[in-house]
């Protein structure tokens, strides 16, 4: 049933079992996938909310606005994440093909080698920090560079509770989880990381054209 | 062993028990434990608060009469009093309590999805209530710029708590979001993923819809505090300047400048005013469920409250700058938000039409939880009357931070949603225990309560239309407002001493009961929904014995013409009358 017919049910003249004998949940996928969609939505919300105060801070502020000159490292990140991204989407096309999922198999190995590259983006993003430090750009000399410490700093961490979620399904699988397990752990982990590419992509858009 | 079909097999919830009284009431998974846990907690801090509210109503009514309360004493107490009330209470025990108890047991499910989350949740909210709390002994004491923290005065040196205390504010802050954040999830999840077979979503009680929807809103809005609470946090501490405009502070010029403060405002108030129906939604869930129950009749026009609770929830979220008119922003502004707030009114006031339109013939029993549901409608009609005059500009801009706005609010947010707690934990207490609550004390505590905050109240709208300003220590230039206010604050203080000793009533009437036998029974209202048609009482750990309920019909057939009883559960075939699925002949 629609969910828009379920709406507009009228429970009370109906006496039974209207959708079948079997408990349906409202959407038919794991109940990981229906929390990690509402996760992700909680997330944009939030980056949407800190870029909105952005904008109204350039807008509503005293004028004392001074665009960062972002450091060139930012692209090379841009491309280890996307490359991140490329890795784990690999890693679930190879799940679906095995048998059983070992961390010593290519969608392990995959995976491992996503997670790993992710902790390369982060030290870059730390390089690129460091960059900003030194030439002068630190927290409190302007609105600007306070703005970007917040956004990649937030967005950092959002990779880095990624970073627990997958640490715990490499434990999972070096102890034989069933391969489903093991499949659903990847494809999620891999949702939320293309979901994360496309933020750092509005991040990286919304900080070098202000 | 015998080889047994995975679907006959127990459910693997059954099997686990926890048995050492370490996870089964400490670290426990189950839903029912952490709910008792998570209302426990939100009731003592709640005490706290009320505690507070005494202080302040004492140098209010008489002046200078502890000598201990200074004006800087007096801004903490706001301010704390306003946030444990709000967040760490009513958002707490509606959702972490309530919702908790109730989720698994009215779908029919064993548990919440995610059982561990579940357990973190709770204890995430400990951490934020112990944050909380510490505050009041770092040096400068707790947080003091009122509730909405408004930055710059907040975190401005020379403002009572702007240094730990306000720290410890914000960092308890984020803690309770993460917790709320991971409850929220699991609410969410179980009711879409995990009802039982039959549980249409049309057939869940108005309970669950409060609920679901309340928190649905909370983790929409909350991301809104986090935003607000990390970049205070920021300025506060790291010395950047999102918020703080060029200022002086304590005779110098301050080093940050250039910020919003109205930034902060609004960043504030788009968490603020859903937080309000984060509050309300549940409790109009609730009190549906208790009136209906107690009315012997089905509530009226349960599609409509469905909807309604939607629309609510989505409108909640355009009405923010309500509480900002004056602070000075565009005309046109005002008059887009005022537009909102009084359309908003219409599905709020629809809600009360059928909740009067439910009691209508019904065959009302009068019990405490049906006192309480009563006093609800009254008060949250008072409540929402006012709304709609400060929701207008005009009339906002006179009363503003007049005592017409805190008898708004303590009308509708703050003693409705409370008599609800009340209808709710008189009308669960049952369930929950195995044994009954003393009935008479009950009564005595309600009309003490009910009566009692009328005595508080209805005179601050009155101290509003002569002037007395809100969040203020004592009377200072304001000439303008005649000697005898103070006869009227005296006599307000002396009611709200009254109705919090009234609260002992409740407090000893559930521990007493604790020690009866079990006298309850299973259903002792005639219940339809399904928490009522447990094998146990109170359920045990995974709920339903070895199988689930299944639904056969909708959460509201008191009375049906015909049948046997005058309600039938939520479980019942009934095949006497009806025979499996079919259309009864009219609506
Ligand atoms: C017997 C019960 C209560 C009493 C006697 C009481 C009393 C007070 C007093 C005296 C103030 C300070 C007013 C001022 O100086 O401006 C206040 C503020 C407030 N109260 Fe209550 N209160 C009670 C219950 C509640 C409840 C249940 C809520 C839950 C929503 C609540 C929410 C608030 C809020 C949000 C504020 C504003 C704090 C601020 O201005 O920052 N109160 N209350
Ligand atoms: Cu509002």
């Amino acid at each position: 049933m629609s969910l828009y017919r379920q709406v507009t049910e009228k429970p009370w003249n109906q006496v039974g079992l209207p959708d079948g004998i079997e408990a349906r949940p409202t959407f038919q996928v794991p109940d990981q996938k229906v929390a990690l969609v509402l996760f992700v939505i909680v997330a944009c919300v939030l980056f949407s909310l800190l870029t909105v105060s952005y904008y109204l801070r350039i807008a509503w502020g005293a004028g004392d606005w001074v665009p960062v000159s972002e450091p060139a490292t930012l692209w090379i990140n841009t491309g280890v994440l996307v490359a991140c991204s490329a890795v784990f989407q690999w890693s679930v096309i190879q799940a679906r093909r095995q048998e059983a999922i070992r961390l010593t198999s290519m969608a392990g190995l995959l995976f491992v080698a996503g997670g790993l590259l992710t902790l390369v983006f982060i030290a870059g993003q730390y390089t690129a920090w460091q960059t900003l430090i030194g030439g002068g750009y630190t927290l409190q000399s302007n609105p600007a560079n306070a703005f970007f410490y917040l956004l990649t700093g937030v967005h950092i961490l959002h990779l880095a509770g990624g970073l627990w979620v997958w640490t715990k399904a490499l434990f999972n699988m070096r102890s034989g989880a069933n391969p489903g397990d093991s499949r659903l752990s990847i494809e999620l982990c891999t949702w939320y990381w293309h979901f994360l590419l496309l933020v750092w992509f509005g991040l990286f858009y919304v900080l070098s054209t202000t | 062993m015998a080889y047994v079909p995975l679907a006959d097999q127990d459910d693997p919830h059954a099997l686990h028990d926890p048995h050492s009284f370490i996870t089964k009431y400490v670290w426990s998974q189950d839903h029912k434990v952490i709910a008792i846990q998570y209302g426990g907690t939100a009731i003592f801090v709640g005490l706290i608060a009320l505690g507070l509210s005494i202080l302040m109503r004492l140098q209010l009514g008489f002046p200078d009469s502890i000598s201990w309360i200074d004006p800087a004493f007096y801004y903490q107490a706001v301010t704390m009093h306003g946030m444990i009330m709000v967040v760490y209470l009513l958002t707490a025990l509606f959702l972490g309590g309530f919702g908790n108890y109730l989720i698994p047991l009215m779908c029919g499910t064993r548990d919440m999805v995610f059982p561990f989350l579940n357990m973190l949740s709770f204890w995430f909210y400990l951490l934020s209530v112990i944050i909380l709390l510490a505050s009041f002994f770092v040096t400068g004491g707790p947080a003091g710029a009122g509730w909405t923290l408004y930055a710059p005065q907040s975190i401005t040196a020379g403002t009572p708590g702007s240094g730990g205390g306000m720290l410890l504010m914000l960092i308890s802050l984020a803690v309770f979001i993460v917790a709320f954040t991971m409850g929220g999830l699991n609410y969410v999840t179980t009711i879409l993923q995990a009802r039982t077979r039959g549980m249409t979503l049309m057939r869940m009680p108005l309970s669950i819809w409060g609920i679901f929807t309340a928190t649905v809103l909370g983790l929409f809005a909350f991301p809104a505090l986090l935003v607000s609470a990390i970049m205070l946090g920021f300025d506060l501490v790291l010395g950047t300047s999102f918020f703080m405009p060029a200022m002086m502070q304590l005779g110098e010029q301050s080093t940050q400048d250039g910020g919003s403060p109205i930034l902060f405002q609004h960043l504030f108030w788009f968490f603020g005013h859903p937080e309000v129906y984060i509050v309300a939604l549940p409790a109009f869930g609730l009190v549906s469920d208790v009136i209906a129950t107690h009315a012997r009749k089905n509530i009226f026009g349960y599609r409509m409250m469905v909807w309604a609770i939607i629309a609510i929830g989505g409108l909640s979220f355009l009405v923010w700058a309500h509480h900002m008119y004056v602070s000075g922003m565009n005309p046109y502004f005002g008059f887009f938000f005022a537009t909102t707030t009084l359309i908003i009114a219409v599905p709020t006031a629809l809600k009360v039409y059928n909740w009067v339109l439910t009691l209508w013939q019904g065959n009302i029993r009068l019990n405490t939880p049906m006192l309480f549901a009563i006093g609800f409608i009254f008060t949250f009609v008072h409540g929402g009357l006012t709304g709609l005059f400060l929701g207008n500009v005009i009339i906002d801009v006179p009363l503003a931070d007049t005592y017409f706005v805190v008898a708004h609010f303590h009308m509708v947010m703050g003693v409705s949603p409370v008599l609800v707690l009340y209808a709710a934990l008189y009308h669960w207490y049952p369930k929950m225990t195995g044994r009954m609550y003393n009935e008479t004390m009950g009564k005595v505590h309600f009309w003490c309560t009910f009566l009692g905050t009328y005595a508080i109240y209805l005179p601050m709208h009155y101290l509003g239309f002569l002037g007395v300003p809100r969040r203020y220590y004592e009377m200072g230039n304001t000439d303008f407002v005649p000697a005898t206010a103070q006869a009227l604050n005296a006599n307000i203080t002396i009611a709200a001493i009254f109705v919090a000793t009234a609260q002992v009533l409740f407090f000893i009437n559930i521990f007493m009961s604790l020690r009866k036998e079990k006298d309850a029974g299973g259903n002792p209202w005639g219940a339809t929904t399904l928490e009522w048609q447990t094998p146990d009482t109170p359920p045990k750990h995974g709920n339903w014995g070895p199988e689930l309920p299944t639904v056969y019909r909708w959460a509201y057939d008191y009375s049906v013409p015909g049948a046997k009883q005058d309600f039938i559960p939520q479980n019942e075939p009934g095949e006497e009358y009806e025979k499996t699925f079919h259309t009864r002949g009219h609506s």
